[in-house]
């Protein structure tokens, strides 16, 4: 039963995907801002911008333009920049690397602090400590992830200056690497330096995405681990003379984990969509940085692939954490 | 007998100290801050000492007044172009305050109204605005504000608009759920079969019943609406330049944060107190309004 509602679930990602393809191009195309007007010179005669709009086909029918455009993207064409002047795809597909490394990072630390702070506040459970466990997940989860940037940048950055506080790597550090995922392929190939100056630049935003994150797996995990540990098989357990961390970590965490991956995966869209303004902050190159220049510029056919990229990245995930959440859970498994 | 003495005014009044009693510390401090806020905002004309936009290159990037090399007469310093930080963080609460009641209140409406019609009516209504939610929430929502704020075009009626669009979902989902709960209970059956139209039966006795989660999810809307108009101004797709707002003295203070960083760490600190503010007066009223604990 719940393979059939994997199955439907991705019968129904083409037509949400044509539905934001179509918002996003119905909305563009009632700007009132020009993106050729942008990038023309001053004193441009009439026949300039009229040739300039005919190259980006910006002078037929909306529907001409639309239907134009799916066409493209479907054969793996998402046009051309227009602020820029790259290719989108070639764009996106050299900063989407930036922005999965930070997503991935920040997820990472969220979860191990995360799960660190369920354990801890499970372990005091019913002391006066408990309490300030909660009240430090509740503050956490109160301020958001831009907000936690720009504390972070204020702190770590400027009162002590101990760590960089924009771009991806220092500028005079020659990377050369072959991909852009230039964080994992340092560490593949063991050149740890640049591996260590891209994490010195990379540990202020991703701790800004995880530490929201983190509080709602504490805050979850913590619930779940509450209740399991109160159910008969872990008070046998403990009668039988396990030691209570014993019967936390073998016992109990696994069952608690199930609802955590469930209710927390649905978050990691938030982290994603939170990337866009961490970005900005730091300076960072990645597509959410890229993005917000995009809307200044009024970018079209950018934004658009942007936006399409984005929306993908978002379905894929809640597919892939009802997946793993399936795999996880032996009562969905044979249901 | 025991109507009537549930119906005294006695009783009402008890009901209602029960009731703030319910919401606690986080009820009365929260309503403390937003209050503070809204006053701070009606009253911004007098309570500035100096013009919002008054320029004074002659003593700009003062620190605060405490510190060396401040000056009395500007309490938290000046910006790069020798404005009163304190002033602007006063008239920055305008517009704050603005876009949370009204962008919070417009997106409650659409999104009660959409969610008690797809959970009410069931059948096609409630797919096509269920598919409708979903389409909504493959944006991101953080880049879709951005974007429609872009479009629309500067100005606080844009920002208001981008907030209403990007956030109407947030109701709409819970209230579709909770309309579908309810009207599964023997009290609507009830009302149904005495005969109440379904209007009537949403209107007199599902609504009410929804009161205590809306007011809980308008408290929360109205401090992420803050920061949306937060965000918006930072990029600097917001109200128009000469409009002082907690964003975009972030994003000024930014460029000079190694020179100047108290100008981006006040505005910070206004955002996260309302911020916290609305909060805790949502979870406050939760817990005073919870049907389930007023037995």
């Amino acid at each position: 039963m719940r393979w059939g509602e994997i199955i439907r679930r991705l019968v129904l990602v083409p037509p949400t995907l044509f539905g934001v393809a179509v918002i996003v191009f119905v909305l563009l195309r009632v700007v009132p801002g020009d993106p050729i007007a942008m990038m023309i010179p001053p004193g441009a005669s009439e026949a300039d911008i009229a040739r300039l709009r005919a190259l980006y086909g910006l002078d037929q029918p909306i529907l001409q333009q639309f239907s134009t455009w799916l066409g493209q993207v479907a054969s793996g064409d998402f046009g051309k920049s227009i602020s820029v002047h790259q290719g989108v795809l070639e764009l996106l597909l050299e900063r989407l690397p930036a922005t999965i490394e930070l997503a991935l990072l920040a997820t990472l630390i969220a979860v191990v602090l995360g799960v660190l702070t369920a354990l801890a506040g499970i372990l005091l459970r019913g002391r006066r400590a408990e309490w300030a466990v909660d009240g430090g997940i509740g503050v956490l989860l109160a301020i958001p992830d831009f907000l936690w940037a720009l504390i972070l940048l204020l702190v770590f950055g400027v009162l002590l200056p101990w760590l960089p506080i924009s771009g991806r790597v220092d500028p005079q550090i020659d990377v050369h690497l072959h991909s852009n995922f230039y964080l994992l392929e340092s560490l593949l190939t063991g050149r740890f330096a640049i591996a260590f100056a891209l994490l010195h630049h990379m540990i202020l935003p991703a701790l800004a995405l995880a530490l929201p994150f983190a509080a709602l797996v504490a805050r979850i995990l913590k619930a779940s681990l509450t209740e399991a540990e109160d159910q008969d098989y872990a008070q046998i357990a403990r009668a039988r003379g396990y030691s209570r961390p014993d019967i936390l970590l073998h016992e109990v965490l696994p069952n608690a984990l199930i609802p955590t991956v469930a209710l927390g995966g649905v978050q990691v869209t938030l982290l994603l969509g939170g990337t866009v303004l961490v970005e900005r902050i730091f300076s960072y190159e990645g597509i959410g940085n890229m993005a917000i220049d995009a809307v200044i510029n009024r970018d079209f056919p950018l934004i658009q692939g942007l936006v399409l990229t984005f929306a993908v990245l978002f379905i894929a995930l809640n597919l892939a954490i009802d997946l793993i959440v399936t795999v996880l859970d032996p009562r969905l498994r044979h249901g | 007998m025991a109507d009537l003495a549930l119906s005294s005014p006695v009783v009402r009044q008890s009901r209602l100290l029960a009731a703030l009693q319910r919401g606690g510390a986080r009820l009365w401090v929260g309503a403390a801050v937003v209050a503070l806020l809204v006053l701070v905002a009606v009253l911004a004309p007098v309570l500035a000492p100096h013009d919002a936009l008054e320029q004074d290159l002659m003593s700009a990037q003062l620190p605060p007044s405490w510190i060396v090399g401040g000056d009395h007469a500007y309490l938290l310093g000046t910006d790069s172009l020798g404005r009163c930080v304190l002033s602007r963080l006063i008239y920055s609460a305008r517009t704050a305050v603005m876009v949370a009641l009204v962008a919070a209140t417009l997106a409650a409406l659409i999104g009660v109204a959409l969610g008690l019609f797809a959970g009410s009516f069931g059948g096609w209504v409630d797919q096509a605005i269920s598919r409708l939610i979903d389409v909504w929430m493959a944006f991101p929502p953080v880049l879709l504000s951005i974007v429609l704020a872009a479009v629309i075009g500067a100005g606080l009626t844009s920002v208001i608009a981008a907030i209403v669009v990007v956030d109407w979902t947030r109701f709409a989902r819970v209230v579709r759920a909770e309309t579908m709960v309810q009207l599964t209970r023997d009290y609507a059956a009830a009302a149904r079969v005495i005969g109440l139209s379904r209007a009537k039966l949403l209107r007199l006795e599902i609504l009410p019943n929804l009161v205590p989660l809306l007011a809980t999810l308008l408290a929360v809307e109205m401090g992420i609406a803050i920061l949306v108009e937060v965000i918006l101004s930072f990029v600097g797709i917001s109200v128009s330049g000469d409009t002082p707002t907690w964003g975009s003295m972030i994003a000024e203070g930014r460029q000079i944060v190694y020179q100047a960083p108290w100008i981006m760490a006040l505005p910070i600190g206004c955002i996260i107190t309302s911020v916290i503010g609305f909060n805790l007066l949502g979870d406050g009223l939760r817990l005073a309004l919870d049907p389930v604990q007023r037995s």
